[in-house]
């Protein structure tokens, strides 16, 4: 087996875990975590593809996702410390004075 | 390539099922970790040794390290609820998620692409060469752009994480009036508080002291160990009295009979 199939099946199990961890955990920290676990299952998705057709581009891609994770956590967790501060509580289900 | 990829490949998929079914966010962001640092390897064994660099500092090194702080600043009360707030959504979502994996496995294992180019020809002046003439040609303008995306988050950060204080600081003698306030309105004792059982056996902070009719002080062990769940109980400390006292009275008997 010489092309990178294994590897996208691979980033498509562990987007579908990320996807199912975000609807079923009820921790913010944790639904996070699920965030950047799809994220990385991309970018191992766009490693594998530069590696199948021999440029670098998706390697740049990756790379451009990881920027943005990162800026993406940074603020993402501050607004988790932010309610978490009024509300005491770092569940997705407290959150949710904009229901009615 | 093959062989790495078959070592890490259960590895990481065991490690990621198990951020869905961990109790503690701390285990989660542990095996987050596990997850991230073999794809990281994965990475090098796919000829892009900048990417495994970056993997390692940017995601183990800088947002792991994040995760982490902000459970220790969210502290003890951050386990997960059990209680589902839609009735049968986490049913749901296992089959959908069920749904969607083998549609993406079934649907990935039909296509063939062909024998791999590789990356040596593309690599050939080195990975790093190679990218930084492609990011500062083609994509400068997306690289730039970056710049003004960090600074807004870092800024956004700050913002967020800054708290005004909109009372003045309470000093020690307001403190000090508040609590004779507290004490002349609710009849909150004015002193410090108990502190926590001494027994004979045991004496530790984490067994709450007993009042005189035999009830547990709540307020002589701290709240965060109540929240954990890993205090003592006090009235279990005085089960073995008997025993005790049975084997004191065998004592003296003895030293009596002579």
């Amino acid at each position: 087996m010489n092309d990178v199939t294994p590897y996208i099946i691979l980033s498509s199990i562990l987007f579908t875990i990320g996807c199912v961890g975000v609807l079923t955990r009820r921790n913010a920290i944790v639904v996070f975590m699920c965030i950047e676990l799809m994220l990385n299952a991309s970018n191992l998705a766009l490693v594998a593809f530069a590696h199948q057709h021999g440029n670098l581009d998706g390697q740049i891609a990756a790379f451009f996702v990881m920027v943005v994770a990162a800026a993406e956590v940074v603020v993402g967790l501050a607004i988790i410390m932010t309610i978490f501060r009024t509300r005491r509580s770092a569940s997705v289900d407290d959150a949710s004075l904009l229901k009615y | 390539m093959t062989v790495t990829f078959w070592i890490l490949a259960p590895i990481m998929t065991i490690a990621a099922l198990g951020i869905l079914f961990v109790r503690k966010a701390v285990h989660a962001a542990l095996l987050l970790a596990v997850v991230m640092i073999s794809l990281a390897i994965l990475y090098a064994s796919l000829d892009a040794p900048f990417l495994f660099a970056v993997q390692i500092i940017v995601y183990t090194g800088a947002i792991l390290m994040l995760f982490l702080f902000v459970l220790m600043l969210v502290g003890v009360d951050a386990s997960d609820s059990v209680v589902e707030t839609i009735r049968g959504q986490r049913l749901m979502a296992m089959i959908g998620g069920l749904l969607l994996g083998l549609v993406l496995v079934a649907g990935l294992g039909q296509i063939s692409l062909g024998t791999a180019v590789g990356l040596d020809k593309a690599n050939e002046g080195g990975n790093i060469q190679a990218l930084a003439n492609l990011m500062f040609s083609r994509y400068v303008f997306a690289f730039e752009t970056t710049s003004a995306l960090l600074i807004t988050a870092a800024v956004g950060a700050m913002v967020l994480a800054h708290r005004e204080r909109l009372t003045p600081k309470s000093t020690q003698p307001m403190q000090a009036a508040q609590r004779v306030k507290d004490y002349a309105e609710s009849g909150k004792h004015l002193g410090p508080l108990p502190p926590p059982g001494v027994y004979a056996r045991h004496n530790a902070v984490d067994t709450p002291a007993l009042l005189p009719d035999g009830t547990a002080a709540k307020s002589s062990v701290s709240r965060v160990l109540i929240a954990r769940g890993t205090i003592r109980s006090a009235p279990a400390m005085a089960e073995p009295i008997d025993e005790v006292q049975r084997s004191i009275d065998g004592v003296r008997d003895e030293e009596a009979t002579p």
